[in-house]
């Protein structure tokens, strides 16, 4: 008795009941279906978390003033203050020896406006700042210039501008390269146009305009303060260390504690960890889901047969009866259970496969390799496990008695 | 403590090799220094039927010789098949004991009892007992693979065994599509398909009609004829008549031992040539 004709055999035993081993089969199905396909939903919407936080930038650090209208209220004691972010808390945390850390610091003025262009309108998020906010949030140029250094010290009316800004002020596929748009009641020229980028889960990335911040401060927001502080770290590693010598900068300028600042400081990394670490749960939790429902698959095979063994307990009885050995009954039963749930496994394996190209609840799922390997392995872990039992039931049987069963 | 198990130490000699073909009287000489066959002594087997013990063996003593073809008769319920059952080693006895070519079953292991049933015993049963949705070849081939045997050479055997008992013709044919004593010559076939020394039939022509029943009973006296020893059980006198040795069982009694022709002789109706069923 080799291998392949108990294989033989467990297959006969299969095809001769073909309704119920098709039904078997599709409980192991589900379950490494459902398994491998709800891995991947947990996977696909943890991948597209990242991917917002990640388009947010790279290795950054947001400074943001919890007050209304950029202004934040500090308290010293009893008394409070109103406190701002400036051009010289920008140039303060640029200090190499203070902040060591932090690579580049751009501040931000932001402002919504109707844009016009020969008739034209689309509403943009207007944002001043400096040349380094563009790399630190990852926007790309793709065709014109960026802007320069010089054009924040001439305070030149110049903007990038997003590609849905372009798509809806230039309709007929106008080169927007050197054209003049009002942005509310300014006049700005387009000297550059940006990659497309997508939205970031709260806004619309690409439908704004860049611009240096003084010629922002002229003609929009008014005033010499910023919304908020974009602070690019040296690597991701050392956001931790930059964050707090930010804190520490900002809190002793304005003579107070790091606990009383009115400034929201968010650092990306913990960001992503956070959201990392809430995504695995998830994921967890999905995969326990499919995973009961494997186990439920794995029963449905032992139900089978046990089933299988007691309408075949006279065959049992003339195997035994003319020589066969406990051994090769109790082969013979697991290599038919074992073959169920691998024919229910490989066939999960495909639909999970399938199933995972199409869109889930809004979520693209993505496939996580160690989920086929795992569904699959657990699969036939349940055909041993499950089979093992009726198996060493035919098995034990004594001959006389299997022969006598009707 | 080493000492040699006990079955062990009671195996029988070394048998003499069979082509040497000595004369029928020196043949006859060592089969009778070989332990008996089958040797029951004081065999009782009792069943437990709820609370109460039915008894179906109050103690049988019989011994076979090698060569010889037994009937035994008796009405149901005298404990024919559960004699039966206990000789082909699918059962064991509850007192008493059964030595099978001279190795105390008892003593066996269920490894060692399912190489017995293989080797040496070829049980046909009253029903066929062939394996469903099964053919024939199949069928036959089963107890050959049980035995180890490489799949081409057991394909060999099995279609030799198949053309001993007329069925040549219908190798691939499955249990279903067979008569009733195709059927029987088919299992017949497979319980000779190991070559066992002991061939067990309960009741094998019980569901045949008289013609099947005679082919079926021709392949057991040309089995006898070649040497082996046949143990039949059955109802009728007139198949009792193929038998060298007719044991008459009552109430788990055997109440009637009669040898009707020496067991060195040949079997009392000699096999005819099967001929092939159309």
């Amino acid at each position: 008795m080799n291998g392949l004709e108990n294989v033989r055999i467990a297959l006969r035993g299969i095809s001769a009941n073909k309704l119920r081993s098709a039904l078997t089969v599709l409980g192991i199905l589900i379950g490494v279906g459902a398994v491998i396909i709800l891995v991947a939903v947990g996977k696909g919407s943890s991948t597209s978390v990242q991917n917002r936080i990640k388009s947010l930038g790279t290795n950054t650090i947001t400074v943001l003033n919890r007050g209304r209208f950029g202004a934040g209220t500090a308290r010293t004691g009893t008394q409070s203050r109103r406190i701002q972010l400036t051009m010289a808390d920008v140039n303060a945390l640029q200090d190499k020896t203070q902040a060591p850390d932090v690579l580049t610091v751009s501040p931000v003025t932001q402002s919504s406006v109707t844009a016009t262009y020969n008739g034209a309108t689309y509403s943009v998020q207007v944002t001043g700042t400096t040349p380094s906010y563009l790399d630190a949030t990852d926007y790309h140029v793709q065709a014109g210039r960026s802007l320069t250094e010089d054009d924040v010290t001439n305070r030149s009316r110049v903007a990038v501008i997003g590609q849905d800004a372009v798509s809806n002020l230039f309709p007929g596929g106008v080169n927007p390269i050197g054209q003049r748009v009002r942005f509310g009641n300014a006049t700005f020229q387009v000297i550059g146009v940006l990659a497309k980028k997508g939205s970031n889960g709260f806004q619309n990335q690409d439908a704004v305009a860049i611009a240096p911040y003084t010629a922002v401060q002229d003609q929009l927001t008014g005033g010499t303060t910023f919304n908020q502080l974009v602070v690019q770290g040296k690597s991701s590693g050392s956001l931790t260390a930059a964050q707090a010598e930010i804190t520490n900068i900002l809190a002793s300028r304005n003579d107070t504690t790091a606990a009383n600042l009115p400034f929201l400081i968010l650092n990306q990394g913990s960001l992503l960890q956070t959201s990392n670490s809430t995504n695995e749960t998830f994921t967890v939790l999905l995969g326990a889901v499919a995973a009961i429902s494997l186990l439920v698959g794995g029963i449905g095979v032992m139900n089978i047969m046990l089933v299988t063994v007691t309408e075949r307990t006279r065959e049992i009885g003339i195997r035994k009866a003319i020589g066969a050995p406990k051994s090769v009954i109790l082969v013979q039963f697991l290599v038919e259970s074992v073959l169920l749930s691998l024919i229910g496994g490989i066939a999960g394996v495909a639909v999970g496969l399938i199933g995972s190209q199409f869109r889930i609840v809004g979520v693209q799922p993505v496939i996580v390799p160690y989920s086929i390997a795992l569904a699959f392995g657990v699969a036939l872990a349940v055909g041993v496990f499950f089979g093992f039992y009726p198996a060493n039931r035919a098995a034990s049987l004594r001959p006389i008695d299997a022969l006598r069963y009707e | 403590m080493r000492r040699p198990a006990i079955g062990r130490r009671s195996k029988p000699a070394p048998q003499p090799e069979p082509s040497a073909q000595p004369e029928p009287a020196a043949r006859r000489a060592q089969v009778r220094q070989l332990p008996p066959v089958i040797e029951l002594r004081n065999v009782v087997k009792t069943y437990q039927m709820g609370s109460v013990e039915v008894p179906a063996l109050r103690g049988i003593s019989l011994t076979v010789e090698r060569g010889d073809f037994v009937a035994i008769m008796g009405a149901s319920g005298s404990g024919k098949s559960t004699m039966m059952n206990i000789i082909g080693c699918l059962d064991v006895p509850t007192r008493g004991r059964y030595r099978l070519d001279g190795v105390d079953v008892r003593r066996l292991d269920e490894r060692s009892l399912a190489r017995i049933r293989n080797r040496k015993i070829g049980f046909v049963f009253q029903s066929f007992n062939l394996i469903p949705r099964t053919s024939a070849l199949a069928n036959v081939e089963l107890p050959l693979a049980y035995a180890g045997i490489p799949p081409r050479d057991r394909r060999v055997l099995a279609m030799s065994a198949l053309e001993r008992v007329g069925l040549g013709d219908r190798m691939d044919h499955m249990p279903n599509e067979m008569s009733g004593g195709q059927q029987q010559r088919c299992a017949v076939a497979r319980a000779l398909a190991t070559n066992p020394a002991l061939i067990l039939a309960d009741e094998p022509t019980g569901n045949l009609d008289t013609a099947s029943s005679a082919e079926v009973l021709q392949v057991f006296s040309a089995l006898n004829a070649e040497g082996r020893t046949v143990v039949l059980i059955t109802h009728e006198d007139e198949i009792a008549a193929y038998s060298k040795r007719l044991v008459h069982l009552r109430d788990g009694h055997i109440v009637a031992d009669d040898r009707r022709c020496p067991i060195s002789a040949p079997p009392p109706r000699p096999p005819r040539p099967v001929e092939a069923v159309s």
